[in-house]
């Protein structure tokens, strides 16, 4: 590592922070009376949202300066990678979260409702085979089938993971064409796994008659997937980030703990939708 | 080695801008912490008014001071606001203060992160504190937010929700940052088992946050979806369960009392040794003992739930699993009691709070191993005895513990010495009010007294009398604290570096008060 800052980098007090908590004040309480119909709501969510959008830029703009500059050290480096790791964990737990709820309504609460008391006497004809909304909901579904577009999409984010390790092999061997060809590649993937699951929305609301009001099986398949491709698209967001730092020049052989930061988290997102395409679509 | 502060190469080590910019700008652990405790100090006066409020309606039968709906406001309030805005922030206080010290690290991990995990708590706290001012008020669900009531609320659920996905997201950055600071900052020398067993409390909880906070926001998001985007994970018309929430939520719930209590005895574990003048008693065992509640503290949510109906398979299971957390506390409650047996105590206010929190953390833990077992829980849940319980581990444990860390580290942060007598009274009078308000509801409960309902029979008159009179002698108390406090920062007598002769963690060897930038050049531990 650089020899000239063989120290711990602290930075100067910074405005970022508290733009960052203004942000999500505006977008509290902009979110609450939005939800509610009630009158300034949407603004407030706007502004506060534009305020995020510049703190992102502002703040990650000046880690990269920083980091350009040579100003962290192989410690902070260190820092960075546990940071990410612990940061990837909570995401981990986030989607634990909405699997539990899976789980949940598969294998307690629809069985239970279509047996014993409530089967008999309260929802008497309710069959309560996977996939199924509810005994409450008249209207029907056709569920998701997985050998469709799932399954071209599972291809590929299996093949944008090999792209961007390819990437990051040109990146180790300072083949600058090798990795933005790398990149360009992934964020192409990700642009066209985003596009098919628009479409298959767009499908499943439009001819399935598939929604989120579905009962117990809408819920789970949209929140999931829902939630998933949010996180792609902050990856495919994080992606063309490096992707416009690798053209500006930046990272270096032995130093790119942001280009291994997206690429972990687009690894992570690639292992998400192997658990969803097993649990949600296929079984 | 030395730390880098800004471009400056360190020099001009204080440079910080002036009045409140200081604070809103700072990178300092030292400020940020600060910035911690007195938010959290803000919080427990608020969630304490709030508990006055209670008290004042409870002091007789009969509906006399709030309307049934704003009487379970602010049962919620007093519970939401306590938990996240008094009690989680005030460890992280301790943490920012005390581990970078305790370490010999410059300051923590990554301190422009630190700031902002601070400055989320205030845009949290207001759609809290707001929320009782908007059309419905503030929500009255109790603060676990069950579904089905949750789901009917008014706007002021909302915001609750909001909140909680705020304070979620300050928990999880400042919990990345301690984990960091704690696994990559040490001093050469110290490894993990030399290190002090609050920084060890304070690692294990880090990382129970991590892992239950983002289950919290997926259990409030799906109440969310519930409420405006029709879904119905918790409406059986939709194949959902209200259950579910109560599972979702529990398991975020029960981690999330350890998260309370590990800091907790993390300071009794530093502030018993220095008083008794001798080392802790069995530090690997505390450190494993540790480590193991917070494993339990995974597979044993559902004791919460035991009147919802379960399998008995379900219930044995989380009754057994529930009493096996009695063995590592106990191994802590001997381990500090052994720490304390013939060493030459004296008993300054920080060592008065921690034998205090020993006395009557263990009494609420023997109610908890009480309501563990499932007969017995079917008859006392949602009673008083609840309420007593939890009561006696998070006011007589966490709080206490907090009060024995900030007379502990006073010195150290001030630069003097508080009052000692003063102190002393503080400590009386709280033990003493915190068992008139408290010990009652152990009756109450046992009798059949319920939660969370503003009005009660006849028989339970006195023990609510007597509850709501200790009530508000413990909140007037805490103004003695607050003046004791400032009277600290203000001036007093000069503190020396190791004003306590048995305390021997690195924070010690530091000058009173810490230096603004303190271990630059990390110390070489032996």
């Amino acid at each position: 590592m650089q020899q000239a800052h063989s120290s711990y980098y602290i930075p100067q007090p910074s405005t970022w922070p508290i733009i960052g908590a203004t942000a999500l004040l505006f977008m509290g309480f902009g979110a609450a009376l939005t939800m509610n119909d009630l009158g300034a709501g949407p603004w407030l969510l706007l502004v506060g949202f534009a305020i995020l959008v510049y703190l992102l830029f502002g703040w990650f703009g000046q880690v990269a300066g920083e980091s350009e500059k040579g100003t962290y050290n192989a410690q902070v480096d260190l820092s960075f990678r546990w940071g990410m790791s612990w940061f990837i964990f909570s995401e981990v737990m986030f989607f634990a979260a909405f699997f539990g709820a899976l789980f949940y309504v598969r294998i307690l609460s629809v069985p239970d409702l279509g047996h014993g008391a409530s089967g008999e006497f309260l929802w008497p004809g309710f069959t309560p085979k996977w996939p199924v909304s509810g005994p409450g909901i008249e209207e029907t579904f056709t569920p998701m089938g997985a050998w469709g577009i799932p399954a071209i999409n599972t291809l590929i984010l299996l093949t944008s993971g090999a792209t961007v390790t390819w990437a990051h092999w040109g990146l180790v061997k300072n083949n600058r064409s090798q990795l933005i060809l790398g990149l360009i590649l992934t964020i192409a993937l990700g642009l066209v796994f985003l596009f098919l699951q628009g479409y298959e929305y767009y499908h499943a609301y439009h001819e399935l008659n598939l929604n989120l009001t579905m009962g117990a099986y809408g819920a789970t398949f949209f929140m999931l997937t829902g939630f998933h491709g949010f996180h792609v698209t902050m990856g495919t967001i994080m992606l063309i980030v490096i992707l416009g730092r690798s053209i500006a020049g930046h990272f270096k052989p032995e130093h790119h703990f942001g280009f291994e930061g997206v690429a972990w988290y687009w690894h992570f997102v690639d292992v998400v939708w192997l658990l969803l395409f097993v649990l949600v679509y296929w079984l | 080695m030395e730390a880098v502060h800004g471009h400056e190469h360190g020099h001009d080590h204080a440079h910080y801008p002036g009045g409140i910019m200081r604070w809103i700008t700072t990178t300092n652990h030292k400020d940020i912490g600060t910035l911690y405790l007195w938010f959290s100090f803000a919080m427990f006066i608020t969630g304490g008014l709030l508990a006055l409020g209670i008290r004042a309606e409870l002091f007789q039968p009969g509906m006399q001071v709030w309307r049934p709906e704003f009487f379970n406001q602010l049962t919620t309030m007093h519970g939401l606001i306590m938990v996240f805005g008094a009690i989680m922030p005030a460890f992280v206080g301790f943490a920012n203060w005390q581990v970078p010290m305790m370490i010999g690290a410059p300051d923590m991990a990554f301190a422009r992160m630190n700031n902002f995990s601070f400055w989320l708590l205030p845009p949290a706290a207001l759609l809290l504190v707001v929320s009782f001012f908007v059309p419905g008020g503030a929500t009255g669900a109790g603060w676990t937010l069950y579904a089905p009531l949750s789901v009917q609320q008014g706007m002021g659920m909302d915001m609750a929700i909001f909140a909680v996905h705020i304070m979620g997201a300050s928990s999880i950055m400042g919990s990345i940052n301690i984990i960091t600071t704690i696994l990559n900052m040490r001093a050469p020398g110290m490894t993990l088992m030399k290190m002090p067993l609050f920084v060890w409390t304070w690692l294990i909880t880090a990382y129970l946050l991590i892992a239950v906070m983002p289950v919290l926001a997926g259990a409030v998001t799906m109440l969310l979806t519930d409420r405006h985007f029709d879904t119905h994970f918790f409406n059986a018309a939709g194949g959902g369960d209200p259950v579910l929430y109560q599972h979702v939520f529990w398991f975020f719930g029960h981690p999330e009392v350890y998260i309370m209590i590990l800091p907790a005895f993390g300071i009794v574990s530093q502030v018993l040794p220095a008083f008794a003048r001798k080392p802790l008693f069995g530090y690997s065992s505390m450190v494993y003992a540790t480590a193991s509640i917070a494993i339990l503290s995974f597979i044993v949510w559902a004791h919460h739930m035991f009147t919802v109906g379960m399998p008995a398979a379900g219930q044995l299971f989380f009754m057994y699993a529930t009493m096996l957390i009695a063995v590592p506390t106990g191994v802590k409650v001997f381990n500090w009691i052994a720490t304390m047996w013939r060493g030459s105590m004296t008993f300054e206010t920080p060592m008065l709070f921690s034998v205090g929190f020993l006395f009557v953390f263990t009494m609420g833990g023997f109610t908890g191993l009480i309501l563990a077992i499932t007969p017995v829980d079917i008859q006392l849940q949602d009673t008083y005895y609840v309420v007593a319980h939890f009561h006696y581990v998070l006011v007589a444990g966490s709080l206490f513990a907090i009060f024995s860390g900030i007379y502990f580290w006073l010195p150290k942060w001030t630069g003097h010495m508080y009052d000692e007598t003063l102190g002393k009274w503080h400590f009386w009078l709280s033990i003493i009010f915190f068992n008139v308000t408290f010990f009652v509801m152990h009756f109450l409960g046992l009798a059949g007294m319920p939660r969370r309902v503003p009005d009660y029979a006849q028989q339970f008159a006195d023990f609510n009398m007597i509850a709501s009179i200790g009530a508000f002698g413990f909140g007037l108390t805490q103004l003695l604290f607050f003046y004791i406090v400032v009277k600290c920062i203000k001036g007093g007598e000069k503190a020396p570096a190791k004003p306590w002769e048995g305390a021997d963690s690195l924070e010690w060897t530091l000058p009173s008060p810490a230096p603004y930038h303190s271990f630059e050049t990390p110390p070489i531990v032996k």
